[in-house]
């Protein structure tokens, strides 16, 4: 039977740099329990360190965790990559650290990086700069992913920075994205009234949530399980599976 | 010793021997005239202010920089810091007659050069 499920298929942890030190594993669960949130995706920055922990921590909950990274490609454009296997997350971030520039990370200007367990404790500092561009291309990222059975996508295309649009100038319509994502505060008509090219992309909204209370419940998944091959259905707009969107409305606080 | 004579607007063929370039495709073009510069890494920034008849300084390779120069009729595009650029941009260029340079200059140096021999931005 085909239902809704509210997801956030953008987030990042602790490993982020400039994550709160809020966005451990149990907190992050706790809040995505709390506003009826039934899908996440963990994407942090070029890289996964933080995936089995939050799977981990999220064992026996309501909500389901897809493993995943927030690609920087060498055009600076941010690509989402969610599979349904951390080990194929760590398979991709091993083609990531092969072509991430060694810059070490100061702490200082960017935030620390921290790798924790499932209950958020600290075990170790990933002293490599992620915030960073690999020198990959984005072609190179859709290629491995999909070797992967993986998904990925444009990351908020809305935004001045970071974005295949404003990078890249519009999408290359060759990389035959399933999908593209807007940030939780764009307002969907606004982009379509700019860039009228988009209209036939699957659009979903996401919070990158940098803290708690960024946590995004705008979109939803109608599928049956949550499975990445139900995702991609819903992408699709295939066998009844489909992706909705609600309104950005301010969280009261 | 300055070539350049009196009145005359610069080529893409001065371009490319004063500042040792090396032609990548559409190598036809060397009459072209320049009308000026612009010079971004940011796609969107440049379709949103170079000019027509400009030529573009950047290090992006993507194949997109081929459909942002055709879009903008850019008389050229200059691929700087020694970037290896990908088979499809070359091939796209050659379809679409697209002129490409690359060096291993950086974008700082070649904007320099270009604004000495008087190609300006605007």
């Amino acid at each position: 039977m085909i239902k809704p499920y509210v997801a956030d298929l953008h987030i990042h942890t602790v490993l982020s740099p400039c994550a709160e030190i809020e966005m451990t594993p149990k907190l992050i669960i706790d809040k995505a329990l709390s506003k009826q949130i039934d899908i996440l995706a963990i994407t942090d920055h070029n890289s996964a360190e933080n995936v089995k922990a939050v799977i981990k921590a999220a064992t026996g909950k309501k909500v389901k965790i897809f493993p995943g990274i927030e690609v920087e490609t060498r055009e600076e454009v941010h690509i989402i990559c969610i599979f349904d296997d951390p080990e194929k997350t760590l398979e991709l971030q091993k083609m990531i650290y092969r072509n991430l520039p060694n810059i070490k990370n100061k702490e200082e200007i960017f935030g620390a990086q921290l790798v924790v367990n499932s209950k958020g404790e600290f075990i170790r500092k990933n002293e490599r700069l992620l915030l960073t561009a690999t020198s990959l291309s984005i072609e190179d990222v859709v290629k491995k992913v999909k070797e992967l059975d993986g998904i990925c996508y444009p990351a908020h295309i809305d935004r001045p920075s970071y974005s295949i649009i404003s990078n890249l100038g519009f999408i290359p319509p060759q990389l035959n994205f399933l999908a593209i994502e807007i940030s939780s505060k764009a307002d969907i008509y606004d982009i379509l009234l700019n860039h009228e090219e988009l209209k036939n992309y699957t659009i979903i909204s996401s919070g990158d949530a940098h803290r708690l209370s960024e946590l995004s419940t705008r979109t939803v998944f109608w599928i049956e399980k949550p499975t990445l091959d139900e995702l991609k259905l819903a992408f699709l707009n295939k066998n009844g599976r489909k992706v909705s969107l609600k309104k950005h409305r301010k969280e009261k606080t | 010793m300055n070539h350049k004579l009196e009145g005359g607007s610069v080529t893409l063929r001065e371009i490319k021997y004063k500042l040792s370039l090396k032609i990548k495709t559409a190598k036809e073009h060397l009459n072209i005239e320049v009308t000026g510069g612009y010079s971004s890494d940011l796609l969107s920034d440049v379709m949103a202010n170079a000019k027509k008849g400009n030529i573009w300084i950047t290090v992006q390779s993507h194949p997109n920089i081929v459909a942002v120069a055709s879009l903008l009729e850019l008389s050229a595009v200059i691929v700087t810091g020694g970037k290896k650029i990908e088979k499809e941009t070359l091939s796209r260029a050659e379809r679409e007659d697209i002129t490409i340079f690359d060096t291993t200059d950086s974008t700082f140096n070649i904007v320099g050069k270009l604004y000495k021999m008087g190609v300006i931005g605007g």
